[in-house]
């Protein structure tokens, strides 16, 4: 454990110095099971020091550390679900790029479903109110085409339907 | 002298917008001609100084005049002539500039050719788009003012941002900005529609040409964002979902939403209430991405180097446009008259669907990219929003709208039958369901979610070829005419196509791109070779590498396929020597629509290196999408019924020929 941490630090060092690549060969595990967790976990953690990137597209050390300590916990035995707790418990949820559903981010995640209801409402009451008046307007005059208005009407709206 | 003069025309230029935004605006509420008639002259001079104060700030650049304290901070006298020039707009304050001349363009093309709208609309249109103008001339003036001078300049300037320092700087932030600030002509129609109280019919059809205009420029920018992140920031992403990229994204989602309305208020003069607030809310959402990028409030690639009294001043813009405009809707927009009556299932109806799921979606982007802020500043918690809860919340919107996409064109105005164009969608059905069972057969039940994201983009490209088949009634009156009718096929009809078929086109690429992706991460010695995609990857060695302004290490890598030479491969890093800055430069080869990805990273000694290799099925299709989208609108637009303005009378009657009834 110490020594992988050492070699983390290390590692951390270099990077401050020259650019790298998101994840090194070096952190990669043998097992593949392992690492495809470990990176389909990454790709949900944020490198908190950076610009809105994920820990698995990051080059800043920090990211790299979380890397290894993602896995690290991975291959401890550690399940995805705890993993992210013991993240979150160091860092707070600022590390989580997917927030919790939890009473204060209850309006951001219903957003859109609730916009999307919200309009669906709207687009019914529009549609009933606007029916109800047009059967008003209509109703008594439309018994009274002649069949000379019939024909107009019609042309009318064969030219409509062609523009 | 020269910049001091830039600096004149820009004062002068303030003053003139706020001539414009009193006198017409007078005169067409008053019904005085004289003062109506100042706009248009007033609008020309505007740009024409505007102009003359950028061509200013650029002679600066291209002189390296580094006693200009913005060309000081932002050049180099070693920078290639291209970067000096487009590195103009290379950050805030010529930027803005460049904003801000788009704007007063877009003012000068109405000014100059918007002889047959209404005069009264026209002189409040522009006074509108003046008093935008005075608004961001006065921001520039008073915050960011580029014409600043230094009192002992140095020789050397501080260079650009060295991951600026590419051909993408000279193509993305223009497209981009005459998308964002297209809008304002909407914008400023719709405001001016609410100040007169009434929508005419000249109105309807001045709106979607000028939407297609922005909403054309618009997506070409976001799709040109796209690649240049792709190639530049060096680990393959194209989508970051970074709250400056949803800066750009929701007006394009508003302005798609707006297209499809202003549809239905040309075709039916229906809408035309939900059409000005969408055009209000479009252009809103461009002020928003314009405050999100310059005000610090976000860090991201794109944030200039900000100071707080930007962000206020801004911000106070955004409240006085976004708050009056809407106020003004609040007050104004139940006189404006509703037409157009519609059944639910009806081509009305469908691209009301379409408005409500495209709307939701932008609301959710909204939502997600302004709660962070919004918790921070109430209770203090920090939260993070990144691509994970976009996936997961926007994904599920877009589904149910593309699933609806082939239907829309094919019902019918008034009264559509569902039935009867599902009959015509057959075909397409079954294409899409081919592709689905052949890519579960090919690739095995292991991504559930792939085949049927294939399957959907194929249901879209296949539904917008079957509205071309359906109208030219291919298989009904034989092929000979058949052609005829499919050569006299308005415009608009082909630009729906289009477009539909460029969404299908992109949406494969985001499915086959994601979904299909091979990688390989690996430490390489010189001769070391890694299989990928049935390709071999040999790593040659690396050597240093001299270019004007910075020094690279660059790698050689041969690709070969079965043994046979494919291409070979240069990636490098490079280090910027001005701000010593490190960048990647991906190595790139495109085969077919696919491409395969280079991407060196750190040096092991002894000559071994890391690599990332990727291979990306399709993934140029995401962007090939895009343009094929904007040559949708560029079809739509050329469409003789749109041309701008009102058509007179007898062009009406030939053109009503020219389209032959169905």
């Amino acid at each position: 454990m110490i020594r992988s941490l050492l070699t983390s630090l290390v590692l951390a060092l270099a990077l401050l110095t020259t650019q790298a690549l998101a994840v090194t060969p070096d952190e990669v595990l043998d097992d593949p099971a392992l690492e495809s967790r470990a990176r389909a976990l990454s790709a949900e953690l944020r490198c908190m020091v950076c610009q809105n990137q994920s820990i698995d597209d990051s080059d800043a050390p920090l990211a790299k550390d979380l890397r290894v300590l993602v896995r690290e916990r991975l291959v401890a035995g550690d399940s995805d679900g705890e993993v992210i707790d013991y993240l979150v418990s160091r860092y707070g949820e600022f590390v989580l790029l997917k927030p919790r559903f939890a009473w204060h981010t209850i309006f951001l995640w219903a957003a859109g479903p609730v916009a999307l209801l919200a309009g669906l409402l709207a687009i019914t009451l529009a549609l009933r109110s606007r029916s109800k008046r047009n059967e008003l307007l209509t109703a008594p005059s439309s018994a009274k085409l002649s069949a000379e208005e019939e024909e107009r009407l019609k042309k009318l709206l064969d030219r409509d339907e062609n523009a | 002298m020269i910049v001091e003069l830039g600096h004149y025309a820009l004062v002068l230029a303030f003053a003139l917008t706020l001539v414009q935004c009193v006198l017409p605006l007078w005169g067409a509420l008053s019904g005085d001609e004289r003062l109506m008639a100042i706009a248009p002259p007033a609008s020309v001079t505007t740009f024409v100084l505007v102009l003359i104060s950028f061509v200013v700030l650029t002679i600066a650049y291209l002189n390296s005049d580094f006693s200009v304290l913005n060309v000081l901070q932002n050049s180099h006298s070693a920078k290639p002539l291209l970067y000096k020039f487009t590195g103009v707009w290379g950050n805030h304050e010529g930027s803005m500039l460049l904003w801000i001349l788009i704007l007063v363009f877009f003012g000068a093309l109405v000014g100059l050719f918007g002889g047959n709208l209404p005069k009264d609309l026209k002189a409040a249109t522009l006074a509108v788009q003046a008093w935008v103008s005075a608004g961001f001339i006065l921001f520039l003036l008073a915050t960011s003012n580029p014409f600043t001078r230094v009192v002992n300049p140095p020789l050397e300037g501080a260079d650009l941002n060295p991951i600026l320092q590419d051909i993408g700087l000279a193509i993305h932030p223009p497209l981009l900005y005459v998308g964002y600030v297209g809008f304002s002509i909407t914008f400023s129609f719709a405001v001016a529609a609410l100040i007169l109280g009434r929508t005419d019919a000249a109105w309807a059809r001045w709106v979607r040409p000028w939407t297609l205009l922005a909403w054309c420029f618009l997506t070409l920018g976001i799709a040109m964002g796209s690649y240049w992140a792709y190639y530049e920031l060096g680990w393959g992403g194209w989508w970051f979902w970074d709250p400056v990229e949803n800066a750009s994204f929701m007006p394009w989602l508003a302005g798609t939403a707006l297209l499809h309305s202003a549809i239905v208020m040309e075709k039916r003069e229906a809408l035309k209430v939900w059409t000005v607030l969408l055009a209000i809310f479009t252009f809103s959402l461009s002020l928003l991405g314009t405050f999100l990028v310059r005000s610090g409030v976000l860090t991201s690639v794109h944030a200039f180097a900000t100071d707080p009294a930007r962000g206020v001043f801004i911000l106070g813009l955004l409240c006085f446009f976004i708050g009056g405009s809407l106020a003004l809707y609040a007050w104004r927009a139940p006189m404006l008259k509703q037409g157009g009556l519609f059944a639910p299932i009806s081509r009305e109806g469908g691209l009301v669907l379409n408005n409500l799921f495209l709307t939701a979606a932008c609301a959710a982007v909204l939502v997600g990219t302004l709660y962070p802020l919004a918790l921070d500043a109430v209770t203090g918690e920090k939260i993070s929003v990144g691509a994970p809860f976009f996936n997961l919340t926007f994904g599920p919107l877009m589904i149910p709208l593309l699933l609806a996409v082939p239907f829309g064109p094919i019902l019918s105005w008034k009264r559509g039958d569902l039935l009867a164009a599902s009959q015509r969608l057959y075909a397409a059905f079954g294409l899409a369901l081919l592709f689905t069972l052949v890519t579960f057969w090919a690739w095995g039940m292991e991504k559930v979610l792939a085949p049927l994201g294939v399957g959907l983009a194929v249901w879209v490209m296949a539904g917008a070829v079957s509205e071309i088949v359906t109208r030219v009634k291919a298989f009904e009156i034989g092929p000979k005419r058949a052609f005829s009718r499919l050569v006299g096929l308005p415009g608009s009809a082909w630009g729906t196509a289009t477009a539909h078929f460029g969404v299908g086109v992109t949406v494969l690429g985001i499915v086959t791109a994601s979904a299909f992706q091979e990688e390989h991460i690996v430490t390489m010695r010189p001769g070391d070779t890694v299989q990928l995609a049935g390709y071999e990857v040999t790593f040659d060695g690396a050597a240093p590498r001299r270019g004007p302004n910075y020094t690279e290490e660059v790698g050689h890598f041969t690709i070969r396929q079965a043994g046979a030479l494919v291409t070979e491969l240069d990636p490098s890093k490079r280090i910027y020597t001005a701000r010593q800055m490190p960048t990647t430069e991906a190595g790139i080869h495109t085969i077919g629509f696919s491409q395969l990805y280079l991407s060196m990273g750190e040096s092991r000694g002894d000559g071994a290196i890391d690599v990332r290799v990727y291979f990306k099925p399709l993934i140029t299709l995401i962007w090939i999408g895009c343009v094929i989208m904007s040559f949708g609108a560029v079809f739509s637009m050329a469409d003789r019924r749109l041309r701008i303005g009102a058509p007179k009378p007898a062009a009406r009657r030939k053109t009503a020929q020219a389209a032959p009834a169905e």
